[in-house]
């Protein structure tokens, strides 16, 4: 545990992503299993304990610490497993030599734990890779999964005693879930590719297939097994992937065109009677989407856009904005699927009725698709229709006269490429419409992250409402060079107004052009305007302020 | 509980009304008696200063001799002054160099004003003592239990063992610059590290007045004079408002790394961006605080800035009688 504690530690410190990498590539190289596949589990939110909730945690602490320091300290914390973890009472560290400390202050209605608790944690820990007496990752997962409701304090309590305030930490945070470590799911499959030496494409296929600890991902991934087999399992594919079309002309002898609709890309896997539905960066997002789990009966893998239809468009689909209303949940309520009904547009066929059909050219794989497509509910699957033009110029008219709400531009697939994990050169390209733009006035600035820490990068900016006030519409922290950042960074430190906390507020002078790929209407912000992707594209010197670009002007835009 | 008729607190410090004498004001007077050299004690303007030696050069170094007090005094520890009939002596509090606990003896009772205080050892200044007292005025900084400050050892070896890992960044240690920054390099030292230990310009005198009273901080480096590639793999103290600041740019792609009581919580060192958070504070910890209060075991404790809260509770639970003085004006956010 204690490895573990401190690997969660350097994480929830560590801001760039290549030291966060760094840092779980040297866990995994040297820790033992089962421990590196518990722990890989925990930091991707893998590991469910019904038995242990933070209600658990506070009732066992209520019966050890008195209930006004811990609502004192919860409140100063922030975070009931930090604070637990904290105030769990042990032996008080010696300040002086010889005498001890006496009381610390914490034995209300404490008392040693129950012995059951003890023996059974005995019985739990085989021999640990932490040496004697220390407890594993391996431990605590067979204990917390053995675990019912009646008896998780006496289980907490043995293995909260056998941790220091670091282990405890980890422990609750393994326990409780929402390790907020900024580990997703596809850095820690990086991870593993880069501590073994073995292909990424590879380990997000095996990663959904096999279940914690993952030993047989680890026997392959050092080479002391062979793959292993999944033939009959719904596994993830890694997504193919496109490359931003920048000027290039494109024939389209050799490449399909189609729309690029805007939703969320999935795949859906169907496998030993069991159907997955995967987001592009592998996760499974099945739980959120029970309508499309059901109706998906065929045993196929597919590629597609999830789409919410939306009755303004009359049952066709809605703007990105409506699907926001059904990601990230866990589950979903009958009203929900009533007023946000999903279905998905097919892009794509990668496997039908046992054959994997990645192999064959896009050719192939559209007139296997097209066939396949009406095995489908027609109420939650559709066909993503081709665009059928003379040649490239029509398809730009086309690209430019665009208006849906769910298209976000144009896709162009090589009609002799495979199905290639990533992103290859001059396979597929995506060919966004242009961006919005409006003209904004800077109103607050705050530091970076990481690199940019000591820089004032990300800008909050407004336009004008008809009573002459200014409006924050949104925020952005790219689209700048180097040079534009510490121009910008000088700006803020010379005309800061006033500052909260981290926030300055500057003078409002400054007008920035903003691109964005498109507006909706938000109840969120004050202006009603929310922007998708904004970023700023120039710096405009030139232009005064008040001739910045006004509310009603963006609400033009909205779609 | 009504205050001592011949001790007033009041919001900006407390009057000893016999003496005429303020101690730890937070606006200029006439007299007062100055537990330590942190500017949330020690101001300027007074007219004259009672404190140790060493509080009064720091005060002297501050706010220039004119500015300071005109009328001084000294005292080392375990000396003092009478005034007013009340009797005034000085006893180390551990806390930075030359600083205090204040004890007044008055019409048979005892009462002690700690001002910031700890109970572990610390190479820059004396260890605290137990005055036995009537009235034990006491800080709170850290009163709450989820404070438990670690071995120092343990952190510095935690410090030294993060410089050694990347040898091509140097390890930017936020540290308060009187008495953290001095305790930090003492302490390394302490545990072999010999190289030049690279420092913000802000440090320079503060560092200076150290070893002019006898404290070895051995070889220091101020960082606008060295050149960025020599502190790669080094060890670099600025105070901790330069830690985001254009001022790093100049390192050699830092860590950084803050020392302070408050790095326990988790979320407080990451709203502070900092990266390798170091539990070195010169404030006693929970434990420190509960155990000297039963080590003192006065007939009240009277418990200002910080958690008073955590600490009244304490008291409560333990059957002793205490109360929050609310005094203005301490800031521990930077110091402790």
């Amino acid at each position: 545990m204690k490895a573990f504690a401190a690997l969660i530690d350097r994480l929830i410190y560590t801001r760039s992503r290549n030291s966060k990498l760094a840092l779980i590539v040297d866990y995994l190289r040297h820790t033992p299993d089962p421990d590196r596949g518990w722990a890989l589990a925990a930091l991707t939110e893998a590991l469910d304990f019904p038995a242990v909730k933070a209600g658990t945690v506070r009732a066992l602490l209520a019966t050890r610490v008195d209930e006004e320091l811990f609502r004192l300290s919860r409140h100063f914390v922030g975070d009931t497993a930090e604070t637990a973890a904290l105030l769990w009472p042990e032996k008080p560290l010696p300040f002086r030599g010889g005498v001890g400390v006496g009381a610390a202050g914490l034995e209300q209605g404490g008392g040693p734990p129950p012995a059951a608790a003890k023996e059974r944690n005995s019985q739990v820990s085989p021999p640990s890779p932490e040496g004697k007496g220390g407890l594993s990752v391996s431990d605590a997962v067979a204990a917390l999964s053995a675990t019912t409701r009646s008896d998780a304090p006496a289980v907490l309590t043995g293995l909260l005693d056998r941790l220091d305030a670091d282990g405890r930490y980890a422990l609750l945070k393994m326990a409780l879930g929402g390790m907020r470590v900024g580990v997703s799911a596809r850095l820690a499959k990086q991870a593993f590719a880069q501590a073994f030496d073995v292909g990424i494409d590879d380990v997000e296929e095996l990663w959904h297939a096999i279940p914690p600890p993952y030993e047989a991902l680890f026997a392959w991934g050092e080479g002391r097994a062979a793959r292993p087999d999944l033939a009959n399992l719904a596994f993830f594919r890694p997504f193919m992937l496109a490359h931003p079309l920048e000027g290039e002309s494109i024939d389209l002898a050799d490449y399909a065109a189609e729309w690029k609709w805007d939703g969320i890309r999935v795949q859906i896997a169907h496998g030993g009677g069991e159907t997955r539905i995967y987001s592009r960066g592998g996760e499974e997002i099945s739980a959120a989407f029970p309508e499309l789990v059901a109706a998906f009966d065929q045993d196929a893998v597919i590629d597609g856009e999830l789409l919410v239809r939306g009755e303004v468009q009359g049952g066709e689909a809605a703007s990105f904005n409506a699907l926001q209303q059904r990601l990230g949940r866990k589950t979903v309520t009958k009203k929900m699927l009533a007023d946000f009904p999903a279905f998905v547009r097919v892009y794509d066929l990668l496997a039908v009725d046992g054959e994997d059909l990645r192999g064959l050219p896009w050719t192939g794989r559209r007139r296997q698709l097209e066939a396949f497509v009406p095995r489908l509910a027609a109420s939650h699957f559709d066909l993503s229709p081709l665009i059928e033009v003379a040649d490239f110029a029509e398809l730009a008219v086309l690209r430019a006269g665009a208006r849906d709400a769910a298209i976000e531009g144009v896709m162009l697939k090589r009609r002799d490429a495979p199905y290639v994990a990533g992103r290859r050169a001059g396979l597929w390209y995506k060919w966004k419409r242009d961006p919005l733009t409006a003209d904004c006035v800077m109103m607050y600035a705050q530091r970076g992250n990481g690199r940019r820490a000591s820089f004032y990068s990300d800008y909050t900016f407004g336009c004008w409402s008809e009573a002459g006030e200014l409006l924050p519409v949104g925020k952005a922290y790219s689209g700048f060079t180097d040079d534009e950042l510490k121009w910008l960074d000088k700006f803020v430190r010379t005309n800061t107004v006033d500052r909260f906390g981290p926030v300055r507020e500057v003078e409002k002078t400054l007008v920035l052009e903003v691109a964005f790929d498109s507006i909706h209407a938000s109840k969120r912000h004050k202006s009603g305007l929310a922007m998708r992707f904004p970023r700023i594209s120039r710096i405009r010197r030139d232009k005064p302020a008040e001739e910045a670009d006004r509310i009603a002007t963006l609400q033009a835009m909205v779609t | 509980m009504l205050p001592k008729p011949w001790l007033e607190p009041h919001p900006h410090g407390l009057y000893v009304k016999p003496a005429d004498l303020w101690i730890d004001p937070s606006r200029p007077v006439e007299r007062a008696a100055v537990t330590h050299g942190h500017a949330d004690h020690a101001r300027s303007g007074h007219t004259s200063v009672f404190a140790t030696p060493e509080t009064l050069a720091i005060m002297a170094m501050r706010y220039g001799v004119d500015v300071a007090a005109r009328e001084n005094r000294a005292f080392a520890y375990g000396d003092g002054f009478e005034r007013g009939g009340v009797r005034f002596s000085f006893h180390p509090a551990g806390h930075v160099l030359g600083s205090a606990q204040i004890l007044m003896e008055y019409a048979g009772e005892r009462i002690v004003v700690t001002g910031d205080y700890k109970r572990r050892a610390d190479p820059t200044c004396a260890r605290f003592e137990v005055v036995p007292c009537d009235i034990f005025i006491t800080e709170a900084t850290f009163g709450l239990p989820v404070f438990r400050h670690p071995p120092t050892h343990d952190e510095i070896a935690k410090l030294i063992a993060a410089v050694r890992a990347e040898p091509d960044r140097s390890v930017l240690v936020g540290a308060y610059a009187l008495g953290k920054a001095q305790r930090v390099i003492a302490e390394l030292r302490g545990a072999g590290w010999s190289a030049p230990v690279f420092i913000h310009g802000a440090l320079e005198r503060m560092c200076a007045l150290y070893a002019e009273h006898g404290v070895d901080l051995g070889p220091l480096r101020l960082v606008s004079e060295a050149e960025k590639d020599e502190m790669a793999g080094q060890i670099v103290l600025a105070p901790p408002s330069a830690l985001n600041d254009r001022w790093s740019r100049r390192l050699p792609n830092p860590v950084t790394a803050m020392a302070s009581g408050w790095m326990r919580v988790r979320q407080r060192a990451r709203q502070r961006m900092v990266e390798l958070p170091l539990v070195i504070s010169d404030h006693a910890d929970w434990d420190e605080l509960t155990a000297t209060i039963e080590e003192v075991n006065p007939k009240e404790s009277w418990i200002t800035h910080g958690s008073e809260d955590g600490l009244l509770r304490w008291c409560e639970l333990h059957q002793r009688k205490a109360r929050a003085l609310h005094l203005v004006g301490r800031d521990m956010e930077e110091e402790a």
